[in-house]
Order: structure tokens, then sequence, then C-alpha cells
């Protein structure tokens, strides 16, 4: 439960860290719903407890608070939401997304529905920490890269990539969840808004 | 408000800018009475730093009074603060480990991806100090916003005048952890090259920490005079063969503990093509960036190196057949400025350390920019120029 490892590999890596380019096909096998063939994986560890962690992420209203380029979740009933998320050149992109699964403290996975303009699914394990360092949080989305390869570095040059954002919205979360706040170096609040954009 | 800004190389101005504001709920506005210019800033002023963009307020040695507080600072409106030049959460792993200079929160989420690729981890962030430290803005300014007030700056007690307790903010702390670092037991002969403000600080805590000799080395008169009047023996490395008048001068075995704090004197990432030009044998002895080099070579068997000065990017010819061999220790990092600050400040109460000796100059922040030339170009006479918001041009001293 919670283990983004896969059993049939011949060491203990996670699969997104996996030399080999079969890792989409082992992750859509074992740990999420094959919605696209682009794999990104990140874990960061935060030192709160997974409890605490995985209550704030369930609530999908609060994820634009730190996911950047969200720019709403709109819950539909308990297990789907709509998203409204920035894409390159001023654009914004929508999706129904579901819940797949879900684990109290210990997993969130969703897929999204027919007609998503980026088609996605993933999980996020909460996992205790070794030696009481709190929680492991790890993110691991599949996803169809609109416009393929071509739209994936057109998506890379606007830094709206998602494994850029994905390793970025995590910091943000343990910086929330751990301080209280997102680091900033704005000076006015005007600053602030023009960064959050 | 006022604030000096860097513009490119050799070109910083004081101009007028948007005063700051509390942006998150841990902030705190602080209005800087003293502001110092660091060795390091002139690293930037010499263009050698990049992610600077126009515009950026430098200065991370400051100091000043608590004029507005976020609802979650712990501070007071009027107490006097000093405040690390690290910008550090308190919340997170190395933070609860007093690893402060470490910390995983102090950068923002986007600016951690520099540091990430360059040294495999982020940092803390820092002030005043490039886009890859954070971009923060620093304290040569008559205000600046100062995040996590609740765990960064310290309380200095009425009476306290600010020039005793500024060099809380960076260069005490370092040089006392430089000599912390070297683990020194009593009985030791300690080395320490580079005599600047933090090998001075170095120098003093040295002997508070039972060193009982400690050698110095230079080739500023004006800065090896200065470590003789801490008890420091000295060594003008233009004069002397440094290597061996060090074997000489321990008797064949070499100092237990060599101290590195010349280094770059930078606290960021260099240029990789600074390193470039750094292509001169060892032993030469003539260039300063060979410091941790014949610091390997002349330590002691088993003895320990510390390396407080900051070397940002590669190293080549580092000898490391003579740092297996011999079996030394070395200890490093950027300070981890509020771990030592309570201790170090009491020590300065109890006047067991001098600070205020380093001060050459004061200057009123208008004057900053010609501050930094001075600076820059009387490195012997000039060992630290302090600046003053609000103080007039006639009390210049």
């Amino acid at each position: 439960m919670g283990d983004t490892h896969v059993p049939t590999r011949e060491d203990d890596a996670p699969i997104t860290t996996s030399k080999r380019d079969d890792g989409t096909a082992d992750a859509s096998a074992y740990l999420v719903e094959d919605k696209g063939d682009a794999l990104v994986g990140k874990t960061v560890t935060i030192n709160r407890p997974r409890q605490e962690l995985y209550a704030y992420w369930r609530d999908v209203s609060n994820l634009p608070t730190f996911m950047e380029n969200v720019v709403s979740v709109e819950p539909i009933d308990e297990r789907r939401s709509r998203w409204v998320v920035k894409a390159p050149a001023g654009r914004t992109v929508e999706w129904i997304s579901a819940i797949t699964e879900d684990v109290p403290g210990e997993v969130i996975a969703w897929a999204s529905e027919e007609g998503a303009d980026v088609p996605n699914s993933g999980r996020i394990d909460f996992r205790d920490a070794p030696g009481g360092r709190g929680t492991w949080v790890t993110a691991t989305i599949l996803y169809d890269p609109p416009g393929g390869a071509v739209g994936k570095l057109i998506a890379k040059m606007f830094q709206r990539e998602p494994a850029i954002q994905a390793r970025r919205e995590l910091r943000r979360f343990k910086q929330l969840m751990e301080t209280g706040e997102i680091a900033t170096a704005a000076r006015t609040r005007r600053e602030l808004e023009e960064e959050q954009g | 408000m006022r604030a000096l800004t860097w513009h490119g190389k050799h070109d910083v101005r004081v101009e007028t800018v948007d005063d700051p504001e509390i942006v998150n709920p841990r902030d705190a506005i602080i209005r800087i009475t003293s502001t110092a210019i660091c060795g390091s800033d002139l690293h930037l002023y010499d263009g050698y730093i990049p992610t600077m963009k126009a515009g950026d307020i430098l200065g991370h040695e400051f100091m000043g009074e608590v004029v507005e507080t976020g609802p979650k600072s712990t501070l007071q409106k009027g107490q006097r603060v000093v405040v690390p030049f690290t910008i550090s959460c308190g919340s997170c792993f190395h933070c609860s480990k007093h690893q402060y200079s470490a910390c995983d929160n102090g950068l923002p989420a986007d600016n951690q991806d520099i540091a990430q690729t360059a040294y495999g981890h982020p940092m803390a962030g820092l002030f005043g100090y490039s886009h890859m430290t954070g971009g923060y803005a620093g304290g040569q300014a008559e205000y600046v916003r100062v995040p996590f007030s609740d765990v960064g700056p310290i309380v200095i007690p009425d009476g306290m005048e600010d020039d005793k307790v500024l060099f809380l903010s960076d260069i005490l702390p370092t040089g006392w952890m430089a000599a912390e670092n070297a683990d020194i037991e009593p009985g030791d002969t300690v080395a320490v090259w580079g005599c600047g403000p933090v090998g001075l600080f170095a120098v003093q805590s040295a002997f508070l920490m039972g060193a009982e000799r400690v050698i110095a080395i230079d080739h500023f008169p004006r800065r090896l005079e200065l470590a003789k009047r801490f008890g420091a023996e000295t060594i003008n490395f233009e004069e002397t063969k440094t290597y061996e008048a060090l074997l000489e001068m321990t008797g064949g075995i070499g100092p237990d503990a060599c101290i590195d704090s010349v280094g770059l004197e930078a606290h960021g990432l260099f240029a990789d093509n600074v390193w470039d030009q750094i292509k001169v044998s060892t032993f030469t002895g003539t260039d300063r960036t060979h410091s941790i080099r014949q610091a390997i070579l002349a330590c002691r068997k088993g003895g320990r190196v510390s390396m407080p000065a900051v070397y940002g990017g590669f190293v080549d010819k580092f000898p490391l057949g003579a740092f297996m061999e011999k079996g030394l220790t070395l200890k490093t990092g950027q300070t981890h400025v509020q771990h030592y600050m309570p201790g170090l400040l009491n020590a300065i109460m109890e006047e067991k350390i001098d600070t205020t000796f380093l001060i050459s100059h004061r200057l009123p922040l208008e004057q900053a920019a010609e501050g930094y030339r001075m600076f820059h170009d009387e490195q012997n006479e000039v060992t630290k120029i302090v600046l003053k918001p609000g103080m007039d041009l006639a009390q210049a001293a």
C-alpha cells in the first residue's frame, strides 16, 4: 500500500528514475490509469504527519494555493472536480478529474475523464519517513502532452512543463505545510501579485 | 526609500525605490540603522556573480529597528534587532538540527532549480545576493523586508551600540564557526589563511577555544598588524615561503588545524570562467586561491582543515592524495548564523570578543557607491565600511 516500487524490476529504485524507457508502461500497469505517455515522478520529505498532509491535499479546493498554474479546482461531487489550468501563451486548459483511489492518510489517485484538454492520471502517496522525519510525499503523474513532443518542448520553454511544475508545486506544498507560508522574494504586495500572475 | 542598487560591473547607485511591505505572515519590516559592505559584495561589484538583475538591492550585514510586523512575527515594534544573512524557515529538518544555512524552505520554489542543478540540493536564501540565492532585496537601504522574522533576527538589549553587535549578522559567526570546525584542542597550533574580517574573528575565536598559538597568513601589513594585536604570530606570504615557514615554526610537525578564510570570499556561485583563470601550480603561494591546497599540504598528519571561505564551483589540482594519505578531516559550510547568534551576543556583552576594531570607515547611506569604490581600491586601509542611513555627511569618519 502506498508503495511506488514495482515488483518486476531488478532493483528497489522508483520507476521514475529508470534509465529504461518502459517506465511509463510499468507505471500504468501497476500504479495509475493509463492516460498518457509522459511520466513524472518526485518525492519530497515534509516534516509534518501524513494525516495532516493528506487532509490538506484531499480538499481539492486547497490545491491552487500552492499549484501556481492551477487557476481553479471546483468540486463537482465527492469524487469529481473541474480543473482550469494555465497553458503556454496565455491560454488555459480544462478537464474533469475523478478520484480513482482514496485511502485516508495514504494515497489519493485520480484520472481525467473523457474529453480532457490534457489527459492525465496520477497518484499522491503519503508514507511515514524513516527516522521520524515526517512524511514522504510522492507524486507519480502520467499525462498526454498537448501537441506531443513539440508541444512538450514549447511548454518547457514557457516553464509550464509538468515535470518542472510538479517539482515546484511539491516544494511549495512543503513550504506551506512546514512554515505556514510560501517563500517569496517579493518586496511589495504588488510585486507578489505580479509574480503569481 | 533610498537604497543601494546594482546595475552592472562597478556600477552601483543610491536610488529611490518603493518601500518594502509585509508580504507573508511571518515577515517584519526593519528600519536600518547600520549596514556593512562585505568582502563578498565586492564580487557582485566586480560583476563575477551570475543571476544578478539591474536594480537589485545589495547588502546582507545589517541591523535596525522593527517598524512593522506580520501576524505571525514574534517581534515587536521598536525592538532593535540584528538580522542573519541567511534566510531560514526554522521548521524544516535541517533547521531543527540547527543546520540553518541548509534550510529547505528559505529559497522561493522557482529559484531552487538552479542551486539544485549546481550543488545537488537547494540551500537557504540569502539577502542581497543574486537570484540564485533567492533574489531577496538586501539591507543597504533605509528599510528591508525580513522573512521568517520569528526565527532569524536577534533582539539586542538597550544600551548596546550598533557597532558592537552588527557583525553578528555574518562575519563574527562565520569566523567562530570556522574555529569550531577546526575542532581545536588545548595546546594546538592553528594556522589561519587570510586576515580579512572572517580570518580575524577566527583568530580571536581560536584562542577562546584553547589554541596555544595562532599563526596568521596574509599580505596586507595592516591586516597582519590587527592579527598580531589579538596575539597571533604572522606570515606575510609575499615575503615568506608559507609552507616552509609553517613547518619551521611548528618544529616540522605542521599546524594541528588549518583555517582557510581566503577562498573567493563570495556567498554564491562563480561563473566557470573565473576558474579558468586559476591555472597556476601548487606551492607558489602568491595566488590567494591556493590557500586551501596549501592548508592541506601544511597541515599536520591527522590534522583538521576548516574552510569557511566560499568556493562556488569546481576546483582543479585539489591535493586529494595528500588529504587521504595524511588522514585529514575537512569541515566547511555556509554559516549557521542563527545557531551562533545568542552565544556570541553574550560573548560580546562579556567583552570576550572585540568587534569594533574592524570598522575603519563610517559613511552615510547616500555615499554607499563611494564606499564600494574605496573598499575595492584600498584594501589595506579600508578594513570595514559601515553605512548609516540618516547619518549627516558632517558626522562621517
